[in-house]
């Protein structure tokens, strides 16, 4: 009735294994094959591995006793309970509201709807700096609400809640995204049965829709906790850094580095990074099984 | 997003329940987060008045900040493009050892903090860094220099590329490339003539997100910049910069200044993105 369709934006490429005589025709000749993949090779060593090398090794420079010191940091530690608290508040709101924008974007047709996807999208396009920005023109000391959040003595910019803020604006199409092409994919037949048989509209989202989700879900959660973890720009603007209260994990290492404090810098950095492979791993994982899904999914 | 019918009138069609109540909270979350901040600052640029943006746009600190800034992101998206494109061939048609652990590669700069991606760029491109010490051989100099800047900017830029053609020379027809090799095209040829032709608009849509991204990019490029007014100061280190010193109308009117440049960015991928589907809907 309403067959799947593969959307067009949808990362994965489509699962038909190419037979014999495609890949002999789609064969580079070697020489040419060569070339491009010692292209592709050197770019993305030059760009990419070699920064990604260049933290640990610089961290490591001064031995591990160094290394160990600088990570047993007590302010080390608070800037990373900080930065974990801001993840835990952003992530999950993320994840509700992205879970109903995707269902809203992917499941009805509507006047408004392309202007809608592309303010969903539009964080993306917006600077950081200028994401920190607005939040000041809101809540600063000069800014709309300033003198309301004064006389009541509460503080939204160069606090806790500020960083909260900023963090949601970035992160705010992270979820949305992912889960708009895997619900595009999945079609609505199972939904639809589910109503047919008499299913609530809660038990629908819960029993059917929610369990085919669930990876697309922990990939956009994923993604989103990365974009959290790591924001430098936004926050730096709202953070007002002040020690021990305003301080993120990203924004200790600017400190470190400004005071010339290198290996502590690299130190906090290295522990950024192991949670950005740590990241990709996971995501890597997690697509396989997304493609294992669709290909069920499409086999069914 | 399923192709609009044009001009067809269709009965909304909802058996599916919860179509108010998502409608309701993504306005409603939408217009905190996003909305109304945003619209503050278009409120706050309306108080600076055309005269304050016609500064903005005109004080010379802020021109030669536009302009490393769309300068460089530009350059940094020109590199990318053909050196992602093949970065995404060589992942979509190639077999080699490692693979795996290669496109896991190619998202790096979405996962690490761009503070991080800072200062490790700055630490390979410095006086002694490992590739610093030997350019300042040959007399050039990146870090703290305007090239630094899209050093930085290509780093952050290059995932865009890579993600938005894979999918496109995935989905190439087989058969258009067969044609021409039984027609007696070369390898070459093929290339050249059948397979650009068909990621042109994935490469001018990963062109212009790689731009986007550059152009708005802040932490990565503060360190490996130097930060030099007239000389490696980017427009978004400027806001920050205007904003530390009070000067509240002088940040917004820059920050206007580069969201709109941001809006038309969006559109033109927008567009790029009908054009391309609507291409690969006639190959296919």
């Amino acid at each position: 009735m309403n067959p799947a369709r593969s959307s067009p934006r949808s990362k994965m490429p489509r699962s038909k294994m190419p037979h014999e005589t495609q890949r002999e025709v789609q064969r580079d000749p070697g020489l040419l094959r060569g070339v491009l993949l010692a292209t592709a090779l050197g770019f993305l060593g030059l760009f990419v591995l070699l920064p990604l090398g260049a933290v640990f090794v610089q961290a490591l420079g001064k031995g591990f006793a160094h290394y160990f010191e600088a990570i047993s940091d007590p302010k080390l530690h608070e800037s990373a309970l900080l930065t974990l608290l801001v993840a835990a508040i952003v992530v999950p709101i993320n994840l509700v509201l992205g879970v109903g924008a995707a269902w809203l974007i992917a499941r009805f047709e509507f006047r408004g709807k392309r202007l809608l996807v592309a303010l969903v999208d539009l964080p993306f396009s917006v600077s950081p700096v200028i994401a920190g920005l607005v939040f000041i023109l809101l809540f600063g000391r000069r800014g709309l609400f300033g003198p309301l959040l004064a006389a009541r003595d509460t503080q939204i910019v160069f606090a806790v809640p500020g960083i909260v803020l900023a963090t949601l604006f970035v992160t705010f199409p992270f979820v949305a995204r992912e889960l708009i092409p895997l619900l595009e994919a999945q079609g609505v037949a199972e939904e639809e049965a589910a109503l047919t048989l008499g299913a609530s509209g809660f038990q629908m989202f819960r029993r059917v829709t929610l369990p085919k989700l669930r990876w697309g879900l922990l990939y956009g959660a994923i993604l989103c906790n990365a974009r959290a973890m790591g924001e430098f720009g936004a926050v730096s603007v709202v953070s007002g850094h002040v020690r021990g209260r305003t301080v993120t994990l990203p924004l200790h290492v600017e400190i470190l580095y400004d005071e010339y404090d290198f290996t502590g810098a690299f130190a906090a950095a290295s522990v950024l990074t192991l949670l950005a492979l740590a990241t990709l791993v996971a995501k890597k994982l997690l697509a396989w099984q997304l493609v294992r899904g669709r290909r069920a999914g499409g086999a069914a | 997003m399923s192709p609009p019918a044009a001009g067809v009138a269709r009965a909304p069609r909802r058996v599916l329940p919860g179509f108010s109540l998502t409608l309701g909270t993504t306005i409603f979350w939408l217009s905190i987060v996003v909305l109304v901040p945003l619209a503050a600052l278009v409120a706050k640029s309306s108080e600076v008045g055309l005269h304050g943006l016609r500064l903005a746009l005109t004080d010379p600190r802020a021109l030669a900040a536009y302009r490393l800034s769309f300068g460089a992101s530009f350059i940094a998206a020109l590199i990318n493009a053909p050196f992602g494109a093949v970065v995404a061939w060589v992942l979509v048609r190639y077999r080699f050892p490692g693979k795996a652990l290669i496109d896991a590669l190619v998202d790096l700069p979405f996962a690490l903090p761009t503070a991080v991606a800072g200062i490790t760029s700055t630490s390979i491109y410095a006086e002694h860094g490992v590739l610093g010490r030997h350019l300042a051989h040959w007399g050039i100099k990146v870090a703290f220099a305007p090239a630094g800047v899209v050093v930085a900017m290509i780093f952050v830029g290059l995932p865009f590329v890579v993600r938005t053609v894979e999918p496109v020379i995935a989905e190439i027809d087989f058969e258009a490339e067969e044609a021409a090799a039984s027609l007696g095209a070369s390898r070459l040829t093929v290339l050249r003539r059948v397979v650009f032709p068909a990621l042109v608009p994935a490469l001018l849509t990963g062109f212009a997100l790689a731009f986007a991204r550059g152009l708005g990019e802040y932490g990565s490029v503060i360190f490996i910049s130097g930060n030099m007014p007239m000389r490696t100061e980017i427009a978004p280190l400027l806001i920050v910069t205007r904003l530390e010193q009070y000067d509240y109308a002088g940040a917004t009117a820059i920050a206007v200044v580069m969201l709109a440049v941001a809006l038309l960015m969006l559109v033109a991928v927008g567009s790029l993105q009908t054009w391309s589907r609507r291409r690969l809907g006639g190959v296919r």
